[in-house]
């Protein structure tokens, strides 16, 4: 019945309710849409905004210098103003910005170079210091300092900033031309409101763990309490130049596809795919096109919907060789390892750096590396540093790719205490670095990567190699002890043992302790207590085998 | 008894100067003796009882394994050679205080847990080939006694009829007991202290002129040796009395059987000629007690099934029979359950009418 009655009052309205309601619908900029959900991008409070702010401004200057191969020397200084007021100044040597797009770089949201590219970079989308300056005008109502240059030819300008929200535009605030010692480079200057706390999620921990995946890199870090830290660069050598790709048939979607074939200048499909896509020749895009039963010679925008599917599944049908690999600038074993020993302080390090992988057509590189004993607390579980395309990921490790990884892994075998598919306890730190043209976070903010099961499987394919390297110091170190504390255990034992044969035949106990104690040093003796390692390892290779089957019986058990 | 005495320290003395001789002509010091495993445990088919088999081991000073076990064995020869030198006997606990302190400048015990002293102790008894008691060791007095007998104890006479409620405690060693005057027919062992209570107040013993034995729980040496004694050395029929659980079972196994613990003692431990009385799967039918059934648990099963496969119970059809039926019943029965029945059934109906009908397993 409500229904009907519904039903009339519509009727008896002389325009309809749809016209009433479309004066409401309007576009919503995207930086209005950000002002309302700042979460989306990582600002969900003080603490973690200071960090962002920082951290986006660090990745772009180390962006800038190792396109432009100058070696990064950034500072960083961050100056409490009122409480929760914090000044953030960050200074690079990188090339700089010519004039005309700094308003734009920094006060328009959603511009950049990178989104439109599949290379290995930190950014991605081009919001990240449009963000933290719309935060910063947000929370302090201050514009954002900038001044660049970009060759002791041309001056240095400075900017000030504001971002016109409902249009997402910048508007200038200020413009001149100021005096800078600098040749070249980029200072950024924001006044936010923010929370200055140390510990695993601060700028500090950011920093420094920023210095460890990025060896070539020199920070110079200031803290509110005017404390100076100085990462030194521990090589020279930059890294390689990631290449441009384009992207490979198996990681298109259909909408992407469909797009594509709108904008293309291409004339017929059979050269739009080789035009668009890697690894795909005139044979192979001829091949795309019988499976998919459209002929090679069609326009790509007379391309419909139903024949964009079919030309999707003639692509998986399809057999295409994976994607290059030299758009990837992993770091390489050795690097890794100096970065991680320069701020570490271990007993042991290790480290790898695996084979290219895919995932949806898109290349990837996982590299390991390890740090055990030394100064690293003993009784806590192991710390897991995060990395993706060299920047550190300090949030929401529970949701991330490589703690499941990690978790998943066997640690038993190398010498950690583990329960269950946890993360292991003992004095280790454990690096995963992930190196791809597009990383797949699992949100904006760029805190997790998602669950693809060839990253994972190849994450832990990484973890293993470095865990061996762990077990066997980990054994030898362990062996070691053991031994001298069975030499131990005899030398304590003899004199008890000596005054008891005292006490059964009347001998005299110092004739019986030194005839004892002459023994110790006999081969065979010594043989003993040297000899039981390689029990040690026979029974460490039990328990490694005992371990491998577990699927297996699990399998069996279900039957 | 002088000769005997002297047995124990020679032993020790012989046990030392074979590791004096090992060490002065540089050799690995080393004790032999025989392996105390079950899988070196044996049942004798002609002596019906559980003994050591032909396997030896050795115990080696300088052998990471070895090592510990081999100072806790010299240290508790060492306690009992120093008893032995002054005459004075300790408890088990007493030995494992003497045992025990930490090692100089380490954190090393000789022995953390008595359970090691223990085992060290009933290793010596084998190395020794001497008693327990005749190291100066004893355990606990954890037994009592009711009767019409007449004793000299450590210079003392005294009548198992006149101690009162309490009766005479057993000593862990009775080698000493002098037999006076034994009056009674047979015994009855009992597994609980609260049964031989209620026996002792109804003046059991007097009216059926027997004698009355309860331990708590296991039987202990002193008991089983004394027992032994007065079947050996006054032909005294032993009956017992145990609940009608797989437990009960075993209490009556390790007394005519032995144990696997103490295999190596098994020649003056057995009792050949114990019969079970009671609690049987019979009686709960008898005597209508099946609804004081206490259902049976996972371990009670596991249990019975251990005890059915024993080698010596295998063949044993009467006892088959028994297994049977407690696993078709699923439950088991406490000796108290009689009491449902009037509080004197058991003295005056169930413990009569069996032993008149000579109802008893072998």
């Amino acid at each position: 019945m409500p229904n009907q009655q519904a039903k009339t009052e519509m009727k008896e309205r002389e325009t309809p309710i749809a016209y009433e309601l479309a004066k409401k619908q309007k576009e919503i900029s995207v930086a209005e849409f950000f002002t309302k959900n700042r979460h989306l991008l990582g600002f969900d409070n003080k603490r973690k905004a200071l960090l962002m702010a920082v951290k986006e401004a660090v990745d772009n200057s180390l962006d800038a210098c190792e396109e432009a191969r100058v070696l990064p020397e950034i500072s960083v200084e961050i100056i409490e103003m009122s409480e929760f007021k914090y000044k953030v100044i960050i200074e690079d040597n990188g090339p700089g910005i010519v004039k005309k797009q700094i308003p734009n770089i920094f006060a328009k949201l959603l511009y950049g170079s990178k989104f439109h590219t599949l290379k290995q970079a930190r950014g991605q989308q081009g919001i990240g210091i449009s963000a933290a300056v719309l935060y910063a005008q947000l929370t302090t109502g201050r514009p954002a300092k900038i001044t660049s240059r970009v060759s002791k030819k041309e001056p240095a300008f400075h900017y000030e900033l504001n971002i016109d929200t409902q249009n997402n535009k910048p508007v200038i605030a200020k413009e001149e031309i100021v005096e800078w010692a600098k040749e070249h480079g980029t200072k950024v200057e924001l006044d936010l409101e923010a929370e200055y706390i140390k510990g695993s999620q601060s700028v500090d921990e950011y920093l420094k763990q920023t210095a460890v995946i990025n060896p070539h890199v020199t920070i110079i870090y200031t803290n509110p309490k005017s404390e100076q830290v100085v990462y030194a660069r521990a090589t020279d050598k930059l890294p390689d130049e990631p290449k441009e790709i384009k992207p490979h048939p198996y990681g298109i979607e259909l909408g992407m596809l469909m797009d594509k074939l709108r904008w293309t200048e291409s004339r017929t499909l059979q050269s739009f795919l080789t035009a668009e896509f890697s690894r795909v020749g005139p044979g192979t895009a001829k091949e795309i096109c019988q499976h998919a039963a459209i002929l090679p010679n069609t326009k790509p925008s007379q391309v419909s919907r139903d024949m964009a599917e079919k030309l999707l599944q003639g692509i998986q049908k399809t057999k295409i060789i994976a994607p290059p690999t030299d758009c990837l600038s992993p770091i390489g074993e050795e690097l890794l390892e100096k970065g991680l020993r320069k701020e570490i302080k271990a007993e042991f390090y290790c480290a790898t750096s695996r084979t290219p992988s895919v995932y949806r057509g898109n290349p990837f590189v996982i590299e390991v590396a390890l740090a055990f004993g030394g100064e690293i607390p003993k009784e806590e579980k192991a710390n897991i540093l995060r990395f993706a395309n060299r920047v550190p990921l300090l949030y929401q490790e529970g949701a991330c790719a490589m703690t499941k990884s990690t978790m998943e892994t066997n640690w038993k075998p190398y010498g950690l205490q583990q329960t269950g598919d946890s993360i292991p306890f003992g004095p280790v730190v454990i690096v995963v670095h992930m190196a791809s043209v597009w990383v797949p976070f699992t949100s904006e903010s760029k805190e997790a990567i998602a669950h693809y099961p060839e990253i994972i499987k190849d994450i832990k394919l990484a973890l293993q190699e470095c865990g061996r390297l762990l077990g066997t110091y980990v054994r030898k170190k362990y062996r070691i002890t053991e031994q001298l504390e069975r030499a131990n255990m005899f030398e304590r034992y003899i004199p008890e043992v000596a005054d008891a044969l005292s006490v059964l035949t009347g001998d005299k106990k110092d004739t019986i302790l030194q005839n004892l104690q002459k023994m110790l040093v006999k081969p065979e003796i010594k043989k003993e207590i040297i000899e039981e390692e390689d029990a040690d390892d026979k029974l460490y290779r039990m328990e490694f085998k005992k371990e491998s089957p577990k699927s297996e019986i699990s399998g069996n058990l279900e039957n | 008894m002088k000769k005997q005495e002297k047995k124990p320290v020679k032993e020790l003395e012989d046990l030392g100067r074979k590791l004096v001789v090992d060490i002065e002509k540089g050799r690995n010091p080393t004790i032999e003796f025989s392996l105390r495993s079950l899988s070196n445990v044996v049942f004798d088919t002609k002596t019906k009882t559980l003994g050591l088999g032909e396997k030896q081991q050795q115990r080696a000073f300088f052998n990471v394994g070895h090592a510990k076990k081999f100072l806790q064995t010299l240290e508790v020869a060492k306690v009992s050679k120093n008893l032995l030198d002054v005459g004075k006997h300790a408890s088990l606990r007493d030995v494992f205080y003497m045992a025990k302190r930490t090692l100089p400048s380490s954190n090393v015990n000789i022995v953390d847990d008595q359970v090691e002293s223990d085992k060290a102790i009933e290793d010596l008894e084998l190395i020794t080939d001497c008693s327990r008691e005749q190291l100066n060791v004893n355990a606990n007095k954890m037994g009592s006694v009711a009767g019409n007998v007449l004793i000299e104890d450590a210079g003392d006479t005294i009548n198992w009829a006149k101690l009162g409620s309490g009766g005479w405690s057993i000593p862990s060693n009775v080698e000493d007991v002098e037999f006076k005057s034994v009056k009674a027919k047979y015994v009855i062992y009992m597994e609980k202290q609260a049964v031989w209570e209620r026996l002792h107040e109804d003046k059991f013993w007097e009216k059926q002129n027997c004698l009355i034995v309860t331990s708590q729980g296991q039987t202990t040496r002193g008991i089983r040796r004394l027992l032994q004694r007065l079947n050996d050395e006054h032909n005294l029929p032993i009956y017992v009395l145990a609940d009608f659980d797989p437990w009960g079972f075993y209490i009556y196994s390790v007394l005519k059987f032995g144990s696997i613990n103490l295999a190596h003692m098994s020649g003056t431990m057995t009792l050949q000629n114990a019969r079970f009385l009671g609690i049987t799967a019979d009686d709960a039918i008898n005597y209508d007690l099946k609804k004081h059934f206490i259902k049976f648990k996972d371990v009670d099963l596991t249990r019975l099934k251990q005890i059915a496969d024993y080698e010596w119970f295998q063949k044993n059809k009467a006892w088959q029979r028994q297994f049977k039926m407690m696993k078709d019943f699923g439950a088991k029965l406490e000796i108290q359950a009689l009491s449902s029945k009037g509080i004197t059934f058991i003295s005056e109906k169930y413990l009569p009418e069996k032993i008149k009908k000579q109802d008893f397993l072998d």
